[in-house]
């Protein structure tokens, strides 16, 4: 249970680290250097702003935007965590899954985010081919203190560019952890019934008490 | 007399544990269909996932945010120090037992360096040193040479397991230093504070948790089973080949410490490695050291 909850708050850290953005990316930057390069603008942004760190949510939620968003594949993180049910599902209820997937997501994140401190992220060699279209980046969290948190990101090769579409944090990747919990809902109310169980959890955390700055 | 007390102490804790695992397994029979493969026992787990927070709620939360809001920082860092420092010894023990002889070196070097210069393990100069902390335990070894993690199981107090880990936790009770330190007042003391001081560093991951998961029980369970069989095999699911005994490349790159001499075998590719990191732990050290000096 700690482990996950470590590795969460890291996650989330991580997939913040993920992201950078206006500076338009050549064209061919190799996968690692594109997660490299997100994350240490997100690190960064989010160790030297204050309404960040306080976690005023509107400023994450702009960060998560601006520098993350672009990078990551949500509709193919969706399809994933939805697995067989996804092909069942009409395009109308894909498209509203992975919106309020995306919303739930960044609620977290904005929540981690604001717990960035100290951490450093190094960055493992890429043990990839150079035409693959496919490939695990990996990385780690050095914590102020205890151990070192991985957190590896799989990214793929899309018409605009790699995408990230699933986040492993302490060796918990993030789609199959979700994985069931759709399933669950799927089967209890199908897909609109997982779709309202996302929204309902999206409005309850839109009205939630600002989380204090520590 | 101290013999007697201590076993008396575990003989109750024990049976505690045991009429109130048996006491969730009666409440949790009402209901449940285990769907998860991984998760049979999931009626039980539940009603012990449920009293674990019940007691979480009530009492290990609200001590751990008191202890939080009212120590100084240095004073839970040097708390969650020294009980880290106890548990890399038997970290070494685990790691060698897999024939990882440079992790244990490493987890060796650790002990020796923070119970000395770190006085007694409260400062952690290992750490920014280069040298990783590397948190093994028994169920780890089992696993490391084979033995399947069997079902997840909840346990009580505890959290999380799964069968091979429960099997394995009384090894990791034996190898814990803490569980032989005298007299058994202080002892207890201790324990309770490590507990506590565990919990509070803890709390910002599990207020986030609170906000990501659709089924918390769930989501931690699919969450732990992942990340412990990553933890087994050190983040290298591609077991089957023995030569990843270093493939943590990052351990490997540190050859500017002044460690004990590791002739530990380095993977070739390992070593050109992390330049950039290198430097990056290295100027940290030098920060703390330039901190530390002065105390001395």
């Amino acid at each position: 249970m700690k482990l996950m909850k470590q590795l969460l708050a890291m996650a989330t850290i991580a997939f913040a680290t993920a992201a950078q953005a206006a500076p338009a990316a050549p064209a061919n930057e190799a996968p690692d250097a594109l997660v490299k390069r997100i994350s240490q603008d997100v690190l960064d942004t989010a160790k030297n702003d204050k309404s960040i760190q306080a976690g005023d949510i509107k400023r994450v939620t702009e960060l998560v935007e601006t520098k993350i968003l672009p990078y990551v594949d949500f509709q193919r993180m969706t399809s994933l965590a939805a697995g067989r049910f996804w092909r069942d599902a009409t395009p109308d209820q894909q498209q509203q899954l992975s919106s309020e997937f995306r919303t739930l997501l960044i609620y977290t994140y904005s929540g981690a985010l604001s717990q960035v401190r100290n951490e450093t992220v190094e960055f493992k060699p890429l043990r990839a081919d150079p035409g693959d279209t496919d490939v695990e980046v990996r990385s780690q969290v050095n914590m102020p203190r205890g151990e070192p948190v991985p957190l590896n990101y799989r990214v793929s090769k899309t018409p605009t560019g790699w995408k990230i579409y699933d986040i492993n944090v302490l060796g918990a990747w993030l789609v199959e952890t979700y994985k069931s919990s759709f399933a669950s809902e799927i089967s209890k109310g199908g897909i609109d019934g997982l779709i309202k169980t996302l929204q309902a959890k999206n409005k309850a955390l839109a009205n939630r008490p600002a989380p204090k700055a520590k | 007399m101290s013999e007697l007390n201590k076993h008396s102490t575990t003989g109750r804790m024990s049976r505690i544990g045991l009429a109130l695992a048996i006491a969730a397994t009666l409440s949790a029979c009402a209901s449940t269909t285990a769907n998860n493969p991984a998760d049979p026992f999931e009626g039980y787990n539940r009603a012990m996932f449920k009293f674990n927070d019940t007691v979480d709620t009530y009492a290990l939360k609200p001590a751990a945010t008191a202890y939080k809001t009212v120590l100084p920082s240095f004073v839970q860092t040097g708390v969650g120090n020294f009980f880290g420092n106890l548990s890399d010894a038997w970290s070494a023990v685990n790691n060698l037992l897999q024939g990882k002889g440079e992790k244990g070196l490493q987890d060796i070097a650790r002990v020796g360096m923070n119970t000395t210069f770190g006085i007694f393990g409260l400062i952690d100069f290992a750490s920014p040193a280069g040298i990783p902390k590397h948190n093994e335990d028994f169920g780890q070894t089992l696993g490391w040479y084979g033995v399947q993690s069997g079902p997840y199981l909840m346990l009580p107090l505890l959290g999380p397991s799964t069968v091979r880990d429960t099997v394995a936790l009384p090894a990791d009770i034996a190898g814990d230093p803490w569980r032989y330190k005298e007299p058994v007042s202080v002892r207890n003391i201790g324990t309770a504070t490590r507990v506590v001081d565990k919990r509070a560093s803890l709390l910002d991951a599990t207020n986030l948790m609170e906000a990501a998961a659709l089924d918390r029980y769930e989501f931690i369970r699919d969450g732990f089973l992942q990340a412990r069989e990553s933890k087994v095999f050190d983040g290298d699911l591609s077991r089957s080949k023995k030569n990843k005994n270093d493939s943590s490349s990052l351990d490997s790159g540190h050859d500017d410490l002044k460690q004990a001499p590791m002739t530990a075998d380095v993977a070739p590719e390992a070593t050109a490695v992390v330049p950039a990191p290198v430097e990056l732990v290295t100027s940290g050290s030098n920060t703390v050291a330039a901190q530390a000096k002065p105390q001395e």
